[in-house]
């Protein structure tokens, strides 16, 4: 069953504007991994080589930050993919 | 005569100004992609619809776009340059940034290269192995200045048609090299004393390997890295550094702080090949006399990191 994900703006590109998005796993890495075959290229934007989440990335699922891919994810859950504010 | 565009990549977009035939009238459009840094835009040349862009978008990842149509669509790489997944003993390295991008051999179609932050060198297909190349060059900022690596290589180029004669714009000044020997030549040395020979970038004329190009920045105490003295000028040497002449007639004549990063200065490889310049103050200049005279073409774009010039 797929869990709703909440995307920040900067990566609405790929999920051609849509805020908000279904995706499947039972993990935060499967989840990614749904995300990015659906929206090819999307994951690499928040997540490196090392498979770390990004600086100034953070993911939250169900309410509370998610600080590994390991995070376990329920079907009614929300995920919410937050970028930084900060530039200049 | 083919027809020029410069793509110049700028901290909040991609732009292009594109030239009539005699190179006077050039039409800006852009953004592109406005927000986004923009590194760097290189035309394919063994395939000119083809252009590459590295950027990056606020605190995502870094990626490559690919366009086939002279710049029309852009469509995301598959696969951006990105380090291996380090193994327990190793240094886990994430690129941030893709910064330069360098199409390969003519006889090598599809090859390109990527320099990275942290420093990678990637290609579009497998690798092959590489050597320091450093000897002869001052690194006076070192404890030792004598290591085999470790200096500071703004710019390194190699003349397409004299493949061993190589160029370099250091942090320690400018530099020939000619293989088989190894042993680099300091030709800024021959740059005038008020002015000095730190840069950032150099450019080599497409048809005379002797024939090349710098613009002198303040390198002096604190690094300003602006025009020394307040006035900008870019510099010719037409014996491969045994002397230098300086070329600013229309460039600003005082109180004109310019910064030309690394890949903002190019030229177009026509038969009398024009030469363009961008600054992190937003400008861009151009000579179509081959430096005798410049104009600016285009002013209040965001910093400017490169300009490349596309032709078809």
């Amino acid at each position: 069953m797929a869990c709703t994900v909440h995307v920040a703006s900067p990566l609405r590109d790929y999920t051609h504007g849509a805020a908000r998005v279904q995706a499947e796993g039972n993990t935060l890495a499967q989840v990614l991994g749904d995300l990015d075959r659906r929206y090819p290229g999307m994951r690499f934007r928040m997540i490196d080589e090392q498979l770390r989440i990004r600086p100034h990335i953070r993911i939250f699922v169900a309410a509370q930050e998610a600080l590994t891919l390991e995070r376990p994810v329920l079907p009614k859950d929300s995920v919410h993919l937050l970028c930084a504010l900060s530039g200049g | 005569m083919a027809t020029v565009t410069l793509w110049v990549g700028t901290r909040k977009g991609a732009f292009a100004l594109r030239a009539d035939s005699s190179r006077r009238s050039w039409q800006l459009s852009g953004p592109l992609f406005l927000g986004h840094v923009i590194h760097h835009v290189v035309q394919d040349p063994r395939a000119p619809r083809a252009l590459l862009m590295a950027a990056k978008t606020g605190h995502l990842g870094p990626t490559v776009y690919r366009s086939l149509d002279r710049g029309r669509k852009w469509q995301e790489v598959l696969a951006p340059p990105a380090f291996p997944k380090a193994g327990p003993d190793q240094v886990a390295r994430a690129v941030e940034r893709v910064f330069w991008l360098t199409p390969g051999h003519s006889a090598q179609p599809g090859v390109w290269y990527a320099g990275t932050s942290p420093a990678g060198l990637f290609r579009s297909d497998d690798g092959q192995s590489w050597a320091p190349l450093n000897e002869g060059v001052a690194a006076d900022f070192l404890p030792d200045p004598t290591v085999a690596f470790g200096h500071d290589p703004h710019c390194v180029t190699l003349h397409p048609l004299r493949p061993d004669r190589l160029y370099q714009q250091n942090h320690c000044g400018v530099y020939r090299l000619d293989r088989p020997a190894r042993r680099w030549q300091r030709i800024g040395m021959k740059m005038p004393a008020k002015v000095g020979d730190i840069g950032f970038p150099i450019l080599l004329h497409p048809r005379e390997p002797d024939t090349a190009w710098v613009v002198p920045m303040d390198g002096t105490r604190v690094w300003p890295r602006t025009s020394v003295g307040g006035r900008p000028a870019v510099y010719e040497t037409r014996n491969g550094g045994a002397s230098w002449r300086r070329r600013d007639r229309g460039l600003p004549r005082s109180r004109a702080w310019f910064t030309v990063l690394r890949q903002a200065l190019c030229g177009d490889n026509q038969p009398r090949p024009g030469l363009y310049f961008g600054t992190t103050g937003g400008e861009i200049w151009a000579s179509t006399n081959t430096g005798g005279s410049w104009r600016c073409i285009a002013q209040r774009l965001p910093e400017i990191y490169s300009v490349t010039a596309a032709l078809h």
